[in-house]
Formats: C-alpha cells, sequence, structure tokens
C-alpha cells in the first residue's frame, strides 16, 4: 500500500476546490467567503506539507512516477506563500474593477495544484497534466477582466504561444520515449546515451517546451505583452508562482533524465541564459510602463537562475533555488508598490506616474527604493547575496565567459532600475496617491521589505534549507 | 507493395507536426486557423506516440495519447471562450490587428 500521506497536500486542494466550486454555485454572493475559505484551503496545505513531507529525504509514489523529496516539499511551500500573498493583497484591485468573483480563487488554486502536481512528477504524463491543468487555469486568469480589450488580447496572446509551446514539448517528450522505451524519468535515465542523436532533438523540443514556460530569451515574445495587459494581480500571480513551478521542472529534466546527455543541453542551457541576462537588461531601458519593466527584468532574473543551473553542479542547483525565493519576495514587494499607486478607484501603472512620489508619500518611495537597489543587486540587500551565490557557483565551476556577462548584464540593469529612483526622488511632483490601502497590502510589503533588508543578518537560515536538496 | 514501419509513421508525425507549427506562424489572417494548427500540432504528437507505443509493445504511450486528447478538447473550449471575448471587445480576430499590447 502506498503512503498516501505524502500527497496529502494535493488531495485536500484538490477536494477544496471541488467543494469552493459547489458552494460557489449554491450560494448567492459567496465571493468573499470562497476568498477567505480559499486562503484556509492554502494554509492547511502548507502545514500538510511541513508535517507529512518536509523531512522526507526521498520517497516514490505511484509506479514512481511521482517523487517527494527536499526540492518538491521547499518548492511547494514557496508556491503555496507566493499564490497565498497574492490573493490576500488581489481583493481591492479586484473590487475595483468589479471583477471580485468566486472564479479568482479557484483559479488560482486549481494552478497551484497544477504546479504541485508538476513540481512532484516524475514521470512524463503525470508532468504534462499537471503543466496542462497550470496553463488552462492560467490562460483563464490572463483574460480575466474581461471586459477589457487589453486582458483579453494578454489572454489570447497567451493562450497561442502557450498552447504552441506545449505542442512542442510534447513532441519532444514522444521523441524521448520513443527512444528511452518509458515515460519515467528514472527509467529514462538509465536508458538514455548520447549516441542516439534523435534524442539530441527531443531535448532540444523539451528545453524549447521549457524555456517557453519560464519566458527565456529567445522563447520570451509572449512576457512582455501578458504581463502589461493581465490585471495586476494576475501579473504578480505571472510573476513569481509559475516560474517556481518551471524552475523546479526544468531541474528535474535537466538533472534526472538527462543527466548523462550534459554534453548536449550545458551548451544550450547557457546560450539561454547569456541571452536572457543580456536582453533582459538591454530592452528594460526603453519602456514607460511598469509592469512591462518587470517582465523584461523577470526575463533577466531568469537568465541568471539557468546560469546556475547550466553549473551541473548541486552548489549551482543550490543557488538557482535562493535566487527564485529572493526573487519571489523581491517582486512581491515590488507589486505590493504598484498596487498601492490608486487614486479614486483608478490604478496607475506608468513610470511617469511615480514621478515626485518621495514627496508625497516618503515611507512608500523608501520602500521602493530598497526594492529597486535589491533588483539591481547592491550590497547589502537582499537581491546582492542572490546573485552572489550564483556567480560563486558559476565560478566553481571555472564558466568564466558566463560570470563575465552575468556582472555586465548587472551593470546594465543598474540603470533602469536606477532611472526609475531618479525620476521618484528628483522628478516634479505630481497629486498625492490615495493611503486607504488594505491591511494586507501593507503587511505584504512590510514583511518583504524587511526580509530584503535584513537578510545579510541571517544568510545562513535559507542556505541550510536549500543546502538540504542534493539532485545530482 | 512496401511495407509500412515505424518510419513512415515518425515521418508522418514529423510532417504533420510542421504543418502545424508553420501555419501558427505564417498564419496572418485568422485566430480560428491557428487554433486548428495547434490541433494538428497535438495530433502529430498522438501519431508518434501511437506508433512508438505498438513499436516498443508498451502500452503507456497509448494511455499518454488518450490523457493529450482529452487535454486538448479542454485547451480548445477555453482557447474558443478566449477568443470569444476577444471578439466582443475588439470586434475582429483577424491577426494583424491584434496589436493593441506593443511597445
Amino acid at each position: 500500500m502506498e503512503n498516501l500521506n505524502l500527497i496529502l497536500p494535493e488531495i485536500f486542494i484538490s477536494l477544496s476546490i471541488m467543494f469552493l466550486l459547489i458552494l460557489g454555485v449554491f450560494k448567492n454572493d459567496s465571493s468573499k467567503i470562497t476568498f477567505n475559505l480559499s486562503l484556509f484551503a492554502i494554509l492547511i496545505t502548507t502545514i500538510i506539507i511541513i508535517n507529512e513531507t518536509f523531512s522526507v529525504t526521498r520517497e516514490t509514489l505511484f509506479n514512481e512516477s511521482v517523487v517527494i523529496d527536499s526540492m518538491s516539499s521547499l518548492m511547494k511551500i514557496i508556491t503555496l506563500i507566493g499564490g497565498f500573498l497574492v490573493l490576500v493583497i488581489s481583493s481591492t484591485y479586484l473590487k475595483t474593477f468589479k471583477i471580485y468573483n468566486i472564479e479568482y480563487p479557484v483559479l488560482v488554486l486549481s494552478s497551484i495544484l497544477g504546479m504541485m502536481v508538476m513540481i512532484s512528477s516524475n514521470d512524463l504524463i503525470v508532468f504534462y497534466m499537471g503543466l496542462e491543468l497550470q496553463s488552462l487555469a492560467l490562460y483563464v486568469l490572463a483574460t480575466y477582466n474581461r471586459d477589457q480589450l487589453k486582458s483579453s488580447e494578454a489572454g489570447l496572446k497567451y493562450f497561442v504561444l502557450s498552447a504552441l509551446s506545449s505542442g512542442l514539448l510534447l513532441y519532444g517528450c514522444s521523441l524521448v520515449y520513443g527512444f528511452s522505451g518509458s515515460t519515467n524519468f528514472d527509467i529514462i535515465s538509465n536508458q538514455l546515451n548520447s549516441e542516439e542523436y534523435v534524442l539530441t532533438f527531443g531535448i532540444v523540443f523539451i528545453l524549447v517546451g521549457l524555456a517557453f514556460k519560464i519566458s527565456a530569451v529567445p522563447f520570451h515574445m509572449w512576457a512582455p505583452d501578458v504581463y502589461e495587459g493581465s490585471p495586476t494581480t494576475v501579473t504578480l500571480f505571472f510573476t513569481i508562482v509559475p516560474k517556481v513551478a518551471a524552475l523546479t521542472v526544468f531541474i528535474r529534466f535537466l538533472y534526472v533524465p538527462f543527466l548523462n546527455l550534459i554534453d548536449q543541453w550545458q551548451m544550450i542551457i547557457v546560450f539561454l541564459s547569456i541571452a536572457s541576462m543580456v536582453f533582459g537588461a538591454v530592452a528594460a531601458i526603453g519602456q514607460t510602463n511598469i509592469k512591462r519593466l518587470i517582465a523584461y527584468s523577470s526575463i533577466g532574473h531568469v537568465g541568471y537562475t539557468l546560469a546556475g543551473l547550466a553549473t551541473a553542479s548541486n552548489e549551482g542547483i543550490q543557488s538557482s533555488i535562493i535566487y527564485i525565493s529572493i526573487y519571489v519576495v523581491m517582486n512581491l514587494a515590488l507589486f505590493s508598490c504598484l498596487l498601492m499607486l490608486r487614486r479614486k478607484d483608478q490604478y496607475y501603472e506608468d513610470i511617469d506616474d511615480l514621478s515626485g512620489l518621495s514627496k508625497n508619500h516618503p515611507l512608500l518611495s523608501l520602500c521602493l527604493l530598497l526594492i529597486l537597489f535589491s533588483l539591481a543587486g547592491i550590497p547589502p540587500l537582499a537581491g546582492f547575496f542572490a546573485k552572489f551565490y550564483i556567480f560563486k557557483a558559476v565560478l566553481e565551476q571555472s564558466m568564466y565567459f558566463l560570470a563575465i556577462i552575468g556582472l555586465l548584464s548587472t551593470v546594465v540593469a543598474a540603470f533602469y532600475y536606477l532611472r526609475i529612483i531618479k525620476i521618484m526622488y528628483f522628478d516634479k511632483e505630481k497629486d498625492k496617491y490615495d493611503t486607504d490601502h488594505s491591511l494586507w497590502l501593507k503587511f505584504s510589503l512590510t514583511v518583504s521589505t524587511i526580509l530584503i533588508l535584513l537578510y545579510f543578518i541571517f544568510p545562513s537560515q535559507l542556505v541550510e534549507v536549500v543546502s538540504r536538496i542534493n539532485i545530482i | 507493395m512496401i511495407d509500412i514501419g515505424l518510419g513512415h509513421y515518425l515521418t508522418l508525425g514529423a510532417v504533420i507536426f510542421s504543418i502545424g507549427v508553420i501555419g501558427i506562424f505564417l498564419n496572418r489572417k485568422n485566430i480560428i486557423v491557428i487554433l486548428m494548427s495547434i490541433e494538428l500540432i497535438l495530433l502529430a504528437v498522438n501519431i508518434n506516440l501511437v506508433a512508438f507505443s505498438i513499436y516498443l509493445g508498451d502500452l503507456a504511450g497509448q494511455v499518454f495519447t488518450l490523457f493529450i486528447l482529452t487535454v486538448a478538447a479542454a485547451e480548445a473550449a477555453i482557447g474558443l471562450a478566449i477568443i470569444v471575448v476577444y471578439f466582443r471587445n475588439s470586434g475582429t480576430i483577424r491577426v494583424e490587428e491584434i496589436d493593441n499590447l506593443k511597445g
């Protein structure tokens, strides 16, 4: 008998989704209670993960198609916390646009369920089902503000490109299945050897599909449009949560089934990483919309996480995971600031709207200043340490070229972060923004800013948790 | 008469897959055509998987195919719904006119 306690989180969250749907059908005006119950469900799921699976080093279930290990537990917790905070800071925004419906928490929960399945997958079929559950929910979320042209266009673009990338990924899966004879990652890993050149095709297709999902250059073109068009809270969700799941899947694919073919994929990952870092830094310079700028900045950050993966060492993987965790915190803080730019039921999202912010809102601008410094990687903020671990791991593998390009693009990227700070502090001031923000919004901004600011006092906590992850 | 072997099925799959991908990128007219191209890509994958499954004598490929068919149906439903929503807002589904977001 399988130890079903290990997938209790997934079981619980899927039952909650069904319960919430039924509740939404039978009860009038149930949006508030659905929101609260879904938050409760996420909390309980997190507690179950911490209790049941956090100490598990490695267990497999269902003919080894699902794997529970220290990486999956950590990534699931990050996903759930991200989803929780997105939900709590969404409500004011959604009410403003009159889209405060029961579907929103249900869709967020189902995409989180999809990501949890993806994170735990050890089999091509399980992986694909998780991926599609996540994507289908995300298509609808991108279109969530359905009376607005921009949002529906974002959903349309995301749908077309994401479906295409799923198709490429599946084609790669079919080739890998055909030439290894199994869909299980461990068996594939034993069967694959580098003599089969058709396998390289399979790997390339799978990597292209995954690069689409994580929005690495040259497969990033959907990201800026989708980020700009979607409702801001959904953009926040897109920026942080699916990236965590996609990164985990990236690690799993590269280091379980394709570990023996490292010569084939290492150059591809290095290329993706360099292209994303450089493109993310250069293309963000001319942007005027903050959400679009965040899209390019997140492309750049994905480049750094991929640099950690390219090293093919445990330190590299661990540094990528640390990077993505800190990235989640930084973007949460940045979006909390963005959601505070509200004046009379209208949200502002242009960089010009920030001009002279420091005169009317000194505290908000100080937080934003810290966040942007951290994103640019200025010590002693958390973003610096994230980059530091990556570069340390890269240099240990003597990949000097990658490290130099990374450092140079950090310098270029610093330009557009500093430009925002200049606009905030030295440009002409505009009208005051509303200050009656919800408690949760203030809470998430405060907590994430404090985490960014004080990370250097306790850097070993996160490193210790992550150091339990040994993939190779 | 030639024997139809694995290679032929894979070639058929590759051709249909290429038609699907090219259909997405060359199509300048209608989004519905893109939806059809996506279906073609998924069907090409199905041909591949079933061929491999028979060739390997392993059922997992055919199970995978059934899952893909199900997901493709769900994806088409959501895709059509999004197209309807977009059409309500903009009054067009011509591909070259979908350019409100750029920069």
